[in-house]
């Protein structure tokens, strides 16, 4: 697809989307949102690249292959819950820190293994139906 | 910490093992490394739970530091560990076998991440003790599974995975709608706490449906009768090592799943679930064995034989005794081994002759004499020949048949075995006996590692055949857990954590 | 209400049931994804429709309040979704691969793998 108009505003909604997503990433920790919804908020911004200035395009942001990414964020995520092993014996019971009025904890980093998972899963399947478009 | 989570480790290895592997995507070196790491590093969890429920009885942990009914359990009595374990063995044989037989293709295409996903699939709906929490496992085994049906990418494998994926997503949602209903009754999902309040709740409409939707779920994942089309119409179309865990695990996942459930939450004694299952079992028998009759593709005779065998199993939980249960799990054991090593050999004797057609092989016997010996055994062990492993089992369960006022079933069983025999003889005369109809060329020997992994579970077969006593002894204290579930139920609901209540609050 | 709720169900079950009688794969998997919202309703229903008020513990409180929906339902639900969402993704990927390489859709017309291992011809038909 060559329009000027999506192909300029493309830039501007990716960066938009994907400071969304992490704002709703963060969100998730004690309101509603999340990694899931978050990871499908970026993926979608990815998505828009990809129509705007071609798969190719959208495959050097991303950087590493989807896949990869899927992989990072699942061991991500598994790393998380081993904390929780070491001092209360029970996998993915999670640790906290709080400093003052804000709190944090291995959940998060659960979360954001669940963004990369996400992220890269649908990337995945996203990008491989865009590319062959244009071979069939 | 390594022995108190031993639950854990047979599910978590193959996920950090799938895991990593993805991160690698594009070097393969790295994830051949981390895939033969992950095979033995799971194969000793598995044997390391196997060994900690034989010591310590029944093991149970929590996820996230909620007590029982509210977080997600994992447990391991003597069946769930004994099925874990064969998981280890059957993914290190396979991996063995893959040595000499996955493509280089098929590795690009994410062999190794979606290889060892399955096998956490497999393990999680064999470890958990909760019901949603085995839809889950399910669904995991589903998606990696048809992504590694059609790692090779051929039309046969698409048209193959089309009915694959619809039926078995099919299951699933019915599998869901049963545990819905479930939900709808008794208000909580934990397996062993359902195992408490569902007696309580009393006969209803709704649990009934349950029941039956379960059945069908489970069924339709596992092959029984009516249900079972889709298992000749796919996997003869997989690579040969997808295709012998696929035989060897996926289908058994099923099986299991009835094990349990109809154990421990519903009960097949006076429920009149009983003359459902024995028509069930004893058509899934039929059916199965004379689909593979008329079938001259190696892979297509042992996929019918897959579902004719698991005709035996489902005949153990038809007569519902605990004699008739353990000959159930050691048919079980016993099938997993001998199926997964008769679809390696399958695909020894395309790597010999060129096909799978067994019109057109031939002259194995003289080409490779140590291959047609290796085929002897799993081959005669399926048909029931002493003193082999399925010689007891088919003992097993044809005895406690009879005991169990199911004669017929029984005769069905017995001549489902002689047609057993027929076809594993079609295979030998065809592939291994006759002379090939014209003298190929190239004749290809078998590599090692395939050859190693058959003899790996050949070997297996022997020994439970000749010692079959402990083997024995373990399935009938895993049915005795069967039919009385108290210790389960003890192990998940009252454990007490070392700090006692303080894991049962909530979360700051 | 709950006269509604059992309609729709029963509606979603059986468009998603002829669906999946179809012949055609696409068909099939609008068919399979119909009947899974079905299903998603009724965990929603199995857990009673009692409230509207969301399961989410308001700030400075340490536990849901009495009148908060059963949130339990809704997790199940959401997983649910998200897991028929990544298989259904994944079926209609197959499905635009399997029309790119054999070039059709149609049931009647896919039986590659029905005559890979065929009985019916013999070795010299085959060849």
């Amino acid at each position: 697809m060559n329009s000027l108009i999506l192909s300029a505003f493309s830039r501007f909604l990716f960066a938009l989307m994907l400071v969304v997503s992490l704002y709703i990433l963060y969100r998730g920790h004690n309101d509603p949102g999340g990694g899931f919804v978050g990871g499908l908020m970026a993926a979608a911004g990815f998505a828009i690249l990809a129509m705007a200035d071609g798969v190719q395009a959208a495959r050097r942001m991303v950087r590493v292959h989807p896949v990869a990414l899927m992989g990072a964020g699942l061991v991500l995520a598994l790393l998380s819950g081993l904390p929780g092993l070491v001092n209360r014996g029970s996998f993915l019971a999670h640790w906290w820190f709080h400093a003052g009025d804000f709190h944090s904890g291995t959940a998060l980093a659960f979360d954001i293994g669940v963004y990369l998972a996400v992220l890269g899963g649908i990337l995945a399947l996203i990008l491989r139906f865009y590319e062959e478009q244009p071979e069939a | 910490m390594l022995l108190a989570q031993a639950v854990l480790w047979p599910v978590a290895i193959p996920l950090a093992t799938a895991a990593l592997a993805a991160c690698c995507w594009q070097r393969l070196a790295a994830q051949r490394a981390i895939s033969a790491a992950g095979v033995l590093l799971m194969f000793a969890a598995t044997l390391l739970l196997l060994w900690q429920v034989r010591a310590e009885g029944v093991q149970a942990v929590q996820f996230g530091g909620w007590a029982a009914p509210f977080g997600v359990s994992f447990v391991a009595d003597r069946f769930s560990a004994a099925m874990a374990a064969i998981t280890g063995l059957m993914a290190f044989a396979t991996w063995l076998f893959g040595q000499a037989d996955i493509r280089r293709r098929e590795e690009r295409a994410g062999f190794h991440p979606l290889f060892h996903g399955m096998l956490a699939g497999v393990n999680g709906a064999f470890l958990t003790g909760d019901i949603f929490n085995l839809y889950v496992w399910f669904e995991v085994m589903l998606i990696t599974a048809m992504g590694l049906l059609v790692i090779g990418r051929t039309r046969a494998q698409l048209d193959g995975v089309l009915k694959y994926a619809v039926l078995n997503l099919f299951s699933t949602l019915i599998f869901l709608m049963a545990v819905a209903l479930l939900y709808g009754v008794a208000g909580t999902l934990n397996m062993a706490d359902l195992a408490v309040v569902l007696p309580q709740a009393g006969p209803s409409l709704t649990l009934t449906i349950s029941a039956l939707l379960l059945l069908c779920g489970f069924g339709i994942k596992a092959g029984y009768f009516p249900l079972f089309f889709w298992l000749p119409a796919s996997y003869h179309t997989a690579s040969i090592t997808v295709a012998a865990i696929f035989a060897g695990l996926l289908t058994k996942v099923g099986v299991y799943a009835c094990f349990r459930v109809f154990t421990l939450i519903f009960t097949v004694e006076g429920s009149g679930l009983r003359e459902i299952l024995a028509v069930m079992a004893a058509c899934t028998m039929l059916f199965g064995v004379f689909g593979a009759a008329v079938q001259w593709d190696v892979r297509r005779i042992l996929s019918f034989h897959i579902v004719s065998q698991i005709g035996y199993m489902l005949l153990g939980l038809a007569v519902a005794t605990p004699a008739a249960l353990a000959g159930g799990i050691f048919y079980i054991i016993h099938h997993i081994v001998v199926k997964a090593n008769l679809f390696l050999l399958a695909g020894a004797i395309h790597r010999a002759s060129g096909t799978f057609d067994l019109r057109q092989s031939g002259g194995l016997m003289r080409r490779s004499p140590l291959l047609a010996a290796l085929f002897l055994v799993p081959a005669l062990s399926l048909g029931g020949i002493p003193p082999l492993s399925g010689f007891w089992a088919k003992f097993m369960v044809i005895d406690a048949s009879f005991r169990g006022g199911q004669g017929w079933l029984a005769a069905v069983a017995l001549v489902t075995g002689i047609l057993t025999l027929y076809s594993m003889t079609k295979i030998w005369m065809e592939a291994f006996w006759k002379d090939p109809l014209m003298p190929r060329p190239t004749a290809r020997a078998v590599p090692a590692p395939m050859l190693a992994a058959i003899a790996l579970l050949a070997a297996v077969t022997v020994a439970i055949g000749l010692q079959a006593e402990p083997f024995v002894a373990y399935a009938q204290s895993a049915a005795q857990a069967l039919v009385d579930p108290s210790d389960y139920i003890a192990a998940v609901l009252g454990a007490v954590p070392a700090e006692g209540g303080a894991m049962a609050e909530p979360r700051p | 209400m709950n006269l509604i709720y059992a309609l729709a169900i029963a509606l979603l079950t059986g468009c998603g049931v002829h669906m999946l009688l179809s012949r055609h794969v696409v068909r099939i998997i609008l068919g399979v994804s119909l009947l899974s919202a079905a299903v998603n309703l009724v965990i929603f229903y199995s857990g009673r429709i009692s409230s509207t008020v969301p399961p989410v513990i308001e700030p400075g409180s340490s536990a849901l309040s009495e009148a908060a929906a059963n949130p339990l339902p809704q997790a199940l639900i959401l997983t649910a979704i998200v897991i028929g969402f990544a298989l259904i993704a994944f079926a209609a990927a197959l499905a635009l691969q399997a029309q790119r390489s054999i070039g059709t859709l149609d049931n009647a017309g896919l039986d590659v793998a029905e005559s890979l291992g065929t009985p019916f011809d013999g070795p010299e038909k085959r060849r």
